[in-house]
């Protein structure tokens, strides 16, 4: 038996569906009621029940692809703030091609306190700070462009159904849009006022995510926007 | 947390033994370790007690000054409680300022002996807004082998049973001390009953190794005339409605066993 | 306990005109502070509370930290201008114990062990303090753990209840904690069934008490209903602007 209508708002502690259910995420189980842990949209898909968190912190997870500042930089590597409550490392081995010696070549020319980069989660258990590569092709050093900064509770959303919004966004505004898993976006465009309106869709996806319709709106809006 | 640290095995055995309503000590489920009290152990003081409660040990003591009374009771004497848990005492404690359980400990004794109306603070006064009695009880964990609230509240009482009052007279508006000595007017006599939850059973004096696996603790104050004086529900676990009413109802009755240590029959 | 002042009249209202079973009434706003990761903000009566959430974050001093999960810190915390007579800024007993007792309300109903290493920091500021701040405080502090998007069991409401002129009424103003005869503050997870929070002062028989437990419940469910049309206000809100828009 299901408690609420599919996509409506459900706080931690609300029995979701009581009988012969899956708990999925952001819910839990007691005996045969599946309660919610997180605030969210409630979603009923055959028998499996899940809420999709409305605001939720990133907790890494290998694959991601994230955007990252560096913070420190040690004799092994670069210490990455990914916008977790779990600091990344950078080893040299997975950002350098070429063999490094310690003793003469100097880290800081690499990558630097500040700069920002564009990369990929290999390693992470709770045990293990969560551990990252550039050395794959398009991830490294980001040179240009503008950070937009989202719940990452919100990336699924910006991304879209088989990537339906992020490509209507980056045809619409004519901007290179990187998505990073932690909630951090990259725009760069052909001109400042054209990343404006691409952080302006992207802010509204944020702010409306939990409504439906939001494509047609995102389009009609940029379209508006644009005159 | 480290060298005291409950393993698993062991944690797995006090669960079991506790759910077929035994414990690993051999006492029953509602069950005090033995306790001895003894009072008047420091004579520097004007009231003393130690309490033994299996190896938890505690000691308390009262010293009496003269002071001002606080401004909205000017015809009432003034007490307070202080608690420390001393680095002799465990492993776990470190010198400093007593941390957020000591501070606990002390209100929830002081919450007993003040809602109760223990100590008869309008005979404590001795020119209204000016001079009264002014009661610091210090308590003091010698050796924690678990539940040291009980053993403490225990020992306040003991020690304020135990107090001795120097008198004063007035002489041409000046207070003199005088060499005789009154014993503290008490009027009630509160004890504590604490429980520790564990695989949703009740305990009662949980020692060091239930207390370390407990999920949530109950603390009941009970008054001399069966009623309850004061509550404190600690850690991180939660307690049904029916626990709390269950276990509400056993401290009634232990806190009869307790008092009978400390006052013998007249309570 | 002087009973010099009358706070049951002979209709049998309280001193503020409530019924002996009627809460204050509540005010609860989500999403008050833009830096903090969750947050809310509760009036009840004059008492006037704010608790932020951050986190769970990386934790400093990281020896402090747990392998297996997250620890909770909470420091529960009144303003100088919050009370008659000011008072001074560094924490008091009464605070510190507040903090610790609020803090062990809320960690059953938190899923400490999905985020191992980190710290959840919750902060309350009481701004005007008119008798149940600790209860309040930790209905605000149960609304901001959710609100910054950290799994829970339940959300948990708190609210006390105490004995005046020898009737049990719920949800005390300042004068009726002063000067009633029992003051019992109690926080509860209603999904769950579980009391996080139970502390009492003054006297009550065993009957007295079973009924002022009973009526605290009862309060705490108003109370929880109130904090999950708080919670749920704010995306209502931007959903039914959306929609007027389309038919529009």
């Amino acid at each position: 038996m299901n408690y609420f209508e599919n996509r409506q708002i459900v706080t931690p502690g609300e029995l979701l569906a009581e009988g012969d259910y899956i708990a999925g995420n952001n819910t839990y189980r007691i005996g045969n009621k599946i309660y919610a842990s997180r605030l969210g949209l409630v979603e009923y898909q055959g028998k499996t029940v899940q809420v999709i968190a409305l605001n939720s912190v990133y907790i890494p997870s290998p694959g991601d692809q994230v955007i990252g500042r560096i913070e420190d930089v040690n004799v092994n590597g670069w210490v990455v703030d990914i916008n977790s409550p779990y600091k990344a490392l950078l080893r040299v081995v997975d950002a350098i091609n070429k063999p490094f010696k310690q003793q003469k070549d100097d880290l800081t020319s690499f990558l630097d306190v500040g700069d920002l980069i564009l990369a990929k989660v290999i390693a992470f258990d709770r045990t293990m700070d969560p551990l990252l590569t550039i050395r794959e092709p398009g991830l490294g050093k980001i040179t240009q462009g503008q950070i937009v900064k989202v719940s990452p509770a919100k990336i699924p959303r910006i991304i879209g159904r088989r990537a339906s919004m992020i490509n209507l966004l980056k045809r619409e505004t004519e901007c290179k849009i990187t998505v990073g898993q932690n909630g951090i976006i990259l725009v760069s465009g052909p001109t400042p006022e054209h990343e404006k309106l691409a952080i302006l869709a992207i802010e509204k996806i944020a702010q409306e995510a939990h409504t439906s319709g939001l494509t047609d709106r995102i389009a009609e809006m940029i379209r508006r926007e644009k005159g | 947390m480290s060298s005291i640290i409950t393993s698993r095995i062991r944690q797995r055995q006090i669960y079991q033994m506790i759910a077929s309503g035994k414990r690993l000590d051999g006492r029953g489920l509602t069950e005090y370790r033995p306790i001895k009290v003894e009072m008047g152990i420091i004579e520097r003081a004007e009231g003393s007690a130690r309490v033994l409660l299996g190896k938890t040990e505690v000691i308390a003591g009262v010293k009496v000054e003269l002071g001002e009374p606080f401004p909205d009771r000017p015809s009432e004497g003034s007490f307070t409680v202080n608690s420390e848990f001393m680095p002799l005492a465990s492993p776990e404690f470190e010198p400093g300022p007593p941390d957020e359980n000591a501070i606990e400990l002390a209100r929830v004794v002081d919450r007993g002996i003040r809602e109760s109306h223990a100590i008869d603070l309008e005979k404590l006064c001795l020119i209204p807004g000016k001079k009264v009695y002014v009661l610091f009880i210090d308590i003091y964990a010698l050796n924690h082998d678990g539940n040291l609230i009980d053993a403490s509240a225990l020992a306040a009482l003991a020690a304020l049973m135990n107090t001795k009052l120097p008198v004063y007279v007035a002489e041409g508006g000046e207070i003199k001390k005088t060499s005789e000595y009154m014993p503290l007017p008490i009027k009630n006599y509160p004890v504590t009953v604490t429980f520790a939850n564990i695989g949703d059973k009740m305990v009662v004096d949980p020692w060091l190794e239930e207390e370390e696996v407990m999920s949530a603790r109950l603390t009941v104050a009970v008054d001399k005339d069966d009623k309850i004086c004061a509550l404190q529900k600690g850690g991180g676990g939660a307690l049904t409605p029916q626990q709390i009413l269950e276990a509400v109802q056993i401290a009634r009755e232990k806190a009869k066993e307790l008092r009978r240590l400390v006052v013998g029959n007249l309570g | 306990m002087s009973g010099k002042v009358k706070l049951i009249n002979e209709n049998g209202l309280r001193i503020d005109g409530r019924r002996p079973n009627e809460l204050r009434p509540i005010k609860i706003e989500v999403g008050v502070l833009s830096n903090a990761d969750g947050s809310a903000y509760i009036e009840q009566g004059k008492s006037k509370t704010l608790a932020a959430v951050y986190g769970p974050r990386e934790l400093h001093p990281r020896h402090l930290a747990l392998s297996d999960r997250a620890i909770l810190r909470c420091r529960y915390h009144m303003a100088t201008f919050s009370v008659e007579e000011r008072k001074p800024p560094a924490p008091t007993r009464r605070e510190i114990e507040l903090s610790k007792v609020i803090r062990e309300a809320l960690e059953p109903a938190v899923f400490l062990e999905k985020f191992p290493r980190t710290s959840i920091d919750i902060f309350i500021e009481v701004l005007q303090a008119d008798g149940g701040t600790r209860c309040i405080g930790t209905t605000a502090a149960a609304l901001a753990l959710a609100d910054a998007g950290i799994p829970m069991r339940d959300l948990v409401a708190a609210c006390a209840v105490g004995k005046v002129d020898g009737v049990l009424v719920l949800d005390l103003n300042d004068i009726e904690d002063k000067e009633g005869e029992a003051d019992m503050p109690v926080a509860y997870m209603p999904s769950l069934g579980q009391i996080s929070l139970l502390q009492m002062n003054g006297t009550l028989t065993y009957e007295e008490f079973n009924q002022a437990l009973n009526l605290a419940l009862e309060g705490c469910k108003q109370i929880y209903k109130l904090q999950k049309e708080a919670l749920k206000a704010k995306y209502v809100a931007i959903k039914e602007e959306v929609e007027t828009c389309l038919q529009s």
